[in-house]
């Protein structure tokens, strides 16, 4: 726990004149949201203690422009779009991995056609990679036998078809995972997409993270886990809303394995 | 005098082809005035698409009930087909049962379509139960007032009728069969007719004929009626649900088109080498500048437009939308529908005025209002859901591209965001200089 964190930036990485296998995207609300900004600690002591020689781009990242383009402002997307791949093909970077799955799905789809191609991943992609080459062990630990539901956020669910990784992940930690009756496919989103986080829900009847923790209520969970920045503070809110902090938290899976290893 | 029946019979078919033909080429045509997209790529997984959504019904399933009530009905429909193609051949050449001479085959066949025709007026009335008596949501949604919802009946009532005429002339005929009336041959099994042919004992042979042939002239005309009902409906879906996956997106659902007019100008702006002067002579090369986004349905392209005339109006994908769940006045069906009204609309003033003219009325606003568009999420259960692979959400995003880039009509605290992402790189206002703090916090 007391061990400080090892953050190298491809900065660094350039004077020494090599190159790190894996680049960490960060993304706005890993860098600035206090409470995401515990989930990117948590991934990088998971990159530390499986040795993995990464670098983040630190001061020199930006904004992908999720949020510009879901808005419907194509040329403040576009210009970021440029701006980040021009420093990311100075770096030659080949590999990316990051936390929040709306950078992953910009990244990995939309900075191709323009001249931005890269081997990106979910970080919980990367993990289930690391465990499947052996240089990360994951043990139920704490979370042994608690009852647990997953989250799917869209932009790793039904924007790209990744359903599995972060469930591979929980069976490791030897969870009892319990879906919520609205799951994979069919998950409801948690209401931040699409810049809505950004702005105050249009005139309705109900909040849609509240729709949402309701599902997740129904599973009787101890744990709410997610996989997005995002989906963690509105499903946090959520629990909030229904006065469950007390006995329901949310936890991104990087934390929870995280903590698994007491690191 | 003798040849009066099939003289009127083609004539009729004639006419009920030539009208179908007409009102298809306008939708081609309607169609025709999107944008270009180029979706020519990857022929096979294109036709795979096909095969497993349009014609596999690989997505309707999602929803046991209906799905399999809507598989029954479909089969049903396609197969039913061929004995229209009898009845035609009958009609021109003023045959009767001219494929009887398939003998055991020919019994098989009418009796497959016999039991089709029941399982089919069976579906429908469940249909029908479902959407008049247990009032299923996604049928009383708002915009399924009016015509949508008649329409959705209208065609029930429409099965029901063409199915029971069916099963109706078989039973005539087979009373007459029995009777060994004149013209009609001994050929075709008969298992659910001849529970109804009992009915007609004892009625005359003279009546017995009128009854077989009315029933087969109502049942052919109303074919045809039907063939030219699906332009005026929701059901244009039976022919446009195959060019409709064949055409969709094959990419990621994540992944939103780059506006290429943006990409020309951005790296314009970035490239240190580019020759300022290169510019306007491109500019002038191609006329007015290039609008962005979508205000009416001439900017969105040919496959939204497609979507529009393919829309089912199921709801399935309204019923699954977390913004209409939660009461916000979004409907990703509505989207579809308000779309192809508009182009509707675009197409008959095109058809009155021989060319376009302006009707001071466009889809954003009139139809479609900037309120429904900003309660998108982005989510993609709509498109995920939608069995006939449509996306609502490329036309909500397109149409968003116009409010903020044409209209600067952004909510404010989005342009708040947008402010914060060209000044410091993020969508809230902390330095870009402080993205690393976390590290050593
Ligand atoms: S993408 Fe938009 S319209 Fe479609 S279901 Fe999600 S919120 Fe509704
Ligand atoms: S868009 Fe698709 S899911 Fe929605 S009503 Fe039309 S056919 Fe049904």
């Amino acid at each position: 726990m007391s061990e400080a964190l090892k953050v190298p930036t491809m900065a660094e990485y350039m004077a020494e004149g090599k190159k790190p296998e894996v680049l960490f995207w960060v993304g706005c609300a890993g860098s600035f949201d206090d409470r995401a900004k515990k989930i990117t600690k948590a991934f990088v002591k998971l990159l530390n203690s499986a040795n993995v020689d990464f670098a983040v781009l630190g001061t020199e990242e930006s904004c992908t422009g999720d949020p510009a383009k879901r808005s419907g402002n194509e040329f403040l997307f576009q210009m970021q779009a440029v701006t980040n791949i021009e420093v990311m093909n100075a770096y030659e970077i080949k590999k990316v991995v990051t936390a929040c799955p709306h950078c992953f799905n910009t990244l990995k789809n939309e900075y191709p056609a323009l001249g931005g191609d890269y081997d990106v991943m979910h970080h919980t992609q990367f993990l289930k990679s690391l465990l499947e080459e052996g240089r990360l062990t994951v043990e139920g630990g704490k979370f042994k036998g608690k009852r647990i539901t997953f989250h799917d956020p869209c932009y790793l669910g039904r924007a790209n078809n990744v359903y599995e990784a972060p469930r591979d992940l929980l069976r490791k930690l030897e969870v009892e995972l319990v879906e919520m009756k609205r799951c994979k496919q069919k998950g409801l989103c948690c209401g931040a997409g699409g810049a809505q986080m950004f702005k105050e829900p249009e005139a309705g009847n109900k909040d849609i993270n509240v729709e949402r923790t309701e599902d997740a209520l129904e599973t009787k969970p101890e744990i709410i886990a997610a996989g997005c920045p995002f989906c963690n503070t509105m499903m946090t809110d959520g629990v909030k809303s229904k006065e469950k902090e007390e006995s329901i938290e949310v936890l991104d899976i990087a934390e929870m394995i995280a903590t698994a290893q007491d690191l | 005098m003798e040849y009066i029946p099939n003289i009127l019979f083609v004539l009729i078919l004639a006419a009920g082809i030539g009208y179908f033909t007409k009102n298809i080429r306008k939708v081609i045509r309607n169609i025709r005035l999107g944008k270009d997209v180029n979706r020519s790529d990857n022929k096979s997984a294109r036709f795979k698409n096909m095969a497993k959504i349009a014609l596999g019904q690989g997505k309707m399933t999602r929803r046991p009930v209906s799905g399999v009530l809507h598989i029954i009905v479909y089969i049903g429909f396609i197969i039913i087909n061929i004995e229209v193609l009898e009845i035609v051949i009958d009609g021109i050449l003023g045959t009767h049962r001219i494929f009887s001479f398939l003998g055991g085959a020919y019994d098989f066949l009418i009796g497959s379509f016999e039991i089709l025709a029941f399982l089919v007026l069976v579906g429908v009335i469940i249909f029908w139960i479902r959407r008049n008596v247990i009032k299923i949501k996604r049928f009383w949604s708002s915009e399924m007032k009016g015509w949508p919802k008649s329409d959705g009946n209208l065609i029930l009532y429409f099965e029901m009728v063409l199915m029971t005429l069916f099963l109706v002339m078989n039973a005539a005929d087979l009373q007459l069969q029995a009777m060994g009336a004149d013209h009609y041959v001994q050929a075709g099994a008969y298992p659910i007719s001849q529970f109804i042919s009992p009915l007609f004992e004892g009625i005359s042979q003279g009546a017995l004929i009128v009854l077989e042939r009315s029933a087969w002239w109502i049942h052919i005309i109303g074919i045809l009626v039907f063939l030219n009902y699906l332009y005026f409906s929701k059901h244009l879906h039976i022919l446009l649900a195959f060019p409709n996956t064949y055409f969709a997106n094959l990419k990621p659902q994540g992944e939103l088109d780059n506006l290429e007019a943006v990409t020309k100008e951005v790296m314009l702006m970035m490239d240190p080498n580019a020759d300022p002067f290169a510019a306007p002579a491109e500019d002038a090369d191609e006329g007015e500048p290039e609008k962005f986004g979508a205000s009416d349905v001439t900017d969105l392209n040919w496959v939204q437009l497609l979507n529009s005339y393919t829309c089912t109006e199921c709801g399935r994908c309204t019923s699954e939308c977390p913004a209409n769940q939660t009461g916000k006045k979004l409907s990703p069906r509505k989207i579809m529908m308000d779309t192809r009204d508009r182009l509707q609309e675009v197409g008959d003033n095109i058809d009155k005025n021989g060319s376009f003219v302006d009707d001071g009325k466009q889809l954003l606003n009139d139809y479609i209002s900037p309120e429904e568009l900003w309660a998108c999420t982005s989510c993609n259960a709509c498109v995920e859901t939608c069995p006939v692979n449509i996306s609502p959400l490329s036309i909500i995003l397109d149409m968003r591209r116009y409010l903020v880039m044409e209209e600067s009509a952004a909510p404010s605290e989005l342009n708040n965001m947008m402010t914060n992402i060209e000044n410091n790189g993020a969508p809230w206002p902390f330095n870009q200089m402080d993205r690393m703090n976390w590290s050593n916090e």
